[in-house]
């Protein structure tokens, strides 16, 4: 099952990656070679198995439900691209009337 | 007499704590060959000179003053660049994270830092780790100290070369398909991959939260086991850390033995594909563990085929989650381009990744999506549970399982431009991260005139028992003398 350039282009939308014309030529390249690969999993024998999502038996660790000190406000915004009044800048998201 | 900077670690400590160096001296030292050789190398991102001379200074002041410290205080080392350092830039080998400065240090240098270790700085990596010989860095290309002509390995690329130029007796790197055991074979050096949940995680740049950890490079058996003593058991800030206790891994390497060790050998790690030579040098090694006293048999592990394909499944789902977080928005790299929320997110994202971090968020993202789910995602998970069960029965059978590391030395910069292949070769070690197993590279030969490893599988948790072997095997061998004799040359 090979993706189309259309498809390509789907993916890197639901991906939020913006890609050029040559990318996605590359890209599909890449990504039909790594599917075909991938393609001989349907042939493994998985009847009965359980999906391993960690390789260890992980337990919920808990703490007791007290406040902490966490990162200082100047701290995280330190590497934001832009910042201003203690809050990380963005475009608008919505449109004016 | 060698240089300071050409001892190991365990050398450096015995000097220090007999008070006939100062870590400021071995730090000078360490600094001054790094800027002899690192034209040619190219193992360092960031070199933090000035810092760690201070805490040389700091380190030296308080032995003077009598306090106990660990046996590695004082000693230099370098640190992957995937591992966040308070106040030193942390790239990930990406563009998007060029300017970032972490607020906070990951656990593991929080506890080394603690130990008194001295950081050099920060080592080159393929981008978000991804990647088999460091060539996909955004920043530069490291090479091979055996020879500069060729790639050091990757994704832990610049440990690698640090560790075998002697720019530093020690590294950490990390390992999500083999990131520390294949550089560590291409590069004549002893690499260990813990058990999944060994090493704290926090603040290492996440690829697949699954399959990451973090884990030791060095140029002998024992200096791995005193730098995982540091930083093996479990941490508060990340629940994946196992609660199991940690074994004196020191202790494992003095006196050791492999009498009555079962050893199986795994027939499809020896399969086509592998280079003739390279499979010779591994088979000498059992038939040395033979005569020392351990059973070897032939085994098999027949669903080894399909790890890699379930791997490229299960990485790029677990990459492509992790790396939603750089959205141009709180840290990293935003796109100048004027724009509305989506377009700022589209082009900081992909003005700011690399090709390879690409194509693994879009195998991810395609993996997951709706329809496709079970097919892909849900199947190779399946998948994962079979190689698991296929280790666990394996593990009834044996105590180890030796296979080699890379299936050939390493190649010449630039000499493997299809990625599809770069990944095939990853073969041997990205088995022993799907099943979250404890697996070492140990230098055993030459193969055209480039040093190779082969690899020792152990059962979760038996890190004390891959120090053993492989303490046992470089005592029997002179590998370790040749290879710090050429590193010395270098």
């Amino acid at each position: 099952m090979a993706l189309s350039p259309e498809q390509v282009r789907s993916v890197a939308a639901l991906a939020r990656l913006d890609l050029n014309d040559d990318e996605v030529v590359e890209q599909s390249l890449h990504l039909n070679r790594l599917l075909a690969h991938v393609e001989m999993l349907q042939q493994a024998d998985i009847n009965g198995l359980e999906p391993t999502s960690h390789p260890m038996t992980l337990w919920n660790v808990l703490r007791d439900d007290v406040v902490r000190p966490s990162l200082e406000r100047d701290a995280s915004l330190a590497n934001a691209p832009e910042a201003r009044d203690g809050c990380f800048v963005v475009p608008r998201i919505m449109e004016a009337e | 007499m060698p240089e300071l900077f050409q001892l190991t670690a365990h050398e450096i400590s015995a000097l220090i704590a007999a008070g006939k160096t100062s870590s400021r001296e071995v730090t000078q030292s360490a600094l001054a060959h790094i800027e002899s050789v690192e034209p040619s190398v190219r193992a360092f991102l960031t070199i933090t000179a000035e810092e760690a001379l201070a805490q040389a200074d700091v380190i030296d002041h308080r032995l003077a003053a009598g306090d106990q410290l660990s046996p590695l205080a004082g000693v230099p080392m370098a640190l992957k660049d995937n591992l966040c350092t308070a106040g030193v830039r942390t790239t990930a080998g990406s563009r998007i994270l060029n300017n970032f400065v972490p607020p906070y240090d990951a656990t593991v240098v929080r506890k080394l830092r603690d130990a008194g270790m001295v950081f050099l700085g920060k080592v080159n990596l393929d981008e978000f780790a991804m990647g088999s010989s460091t060539e996909n860095s955004a920043f530069q290309s490291t090479t091979n100290p055996w020879d500069s002509t060729c790639v050091p390995g990757g994704s832990s690329g610049g440990s690698a070369a640090a560790v075998a130029a002697c720019e530093a007796p020690l590294a950490l790197g990390s390992d999500t398909g083999g990131s520390i055991r294949q550089p560590a074979s291409y590069c004549g050096l002893v690499g260990l991959k813990p058990t999944y949940g060994r090493v704290s995680r926090f603040g290492l740049i996440a690829y697949a939260s699954s399959l990451d950890q973090i884990g030791p490079l060095s140029r002998t058996v024992e200096d791995s086991a005193m730098l995982l003593q540091l930083i093996a058991g479990p941490d508060e800030h990340d629940s994946t850390s196992a609660p199991a206790p940690v074994d004196d891994y020191m202790a494992a390497c003095s006196n050791p033995t492999v009498k009555g060790l079962r050893i199986g050998v795994p027939q499809e790690y020896y399969a086509q594909g592998v280079n003739a030579d390279v499979a010779a040098a591994v088979r000498a090694a059992a038939a040395l563990y033979e005569s020392l006293g351990a059973t070897v048999e032939e085994c098999s592990l027949p669903s080894t085929d399909y790890a890699l394909a379930a791997y490229y499944v299960v990485a790029p789902a677990e990459c492509s989650s992790n790396l939603a977080r750089f959205d141009g928005v709180r840290y990293g790299m935003r796109s100048a381009d004027k724009t509305g929320h989506i377009g700022l997110m589209e082009l900081s994202r992909g003005q700011g990744f690399g090709s390879e971090v690409k194509q693994r968020i879009m195998i991810g993202t395609y993996a997951l999506s709706a329809g496709y789910y079970d097919a892909y995602y849900r199947r190779a998970q399946q998948v994962r549970t079979l190689i698991r069960n296929e280790f666990t029965a394996a593990f009834q059978k044996f105590d180890l399982l030796l296979t080699p590391t890379a299936p050939a030395p390493a190649f010449k910069l630039g000499a493997m431009s299809d990625p599809m292949e770069m990944k095939l070769a990853d073969v041997c070690t990205i088995p022993v991260n799907m099943a979250g197993l404890p697996g070492i590279s140990v230098p055993c030969g030459f193969v055209d005139g480039l040093p190779v490893g082969m690899q020792l599988i152990g059962a979760p948790f038996q890190e004390a028992l891959l120090f053993r072997a492989s303490a046992v095997y470089q005592q029997a061998t002179n590998w370790a003398a040749m290879l710090s004799r050429a590193a010395t040359a270098a």
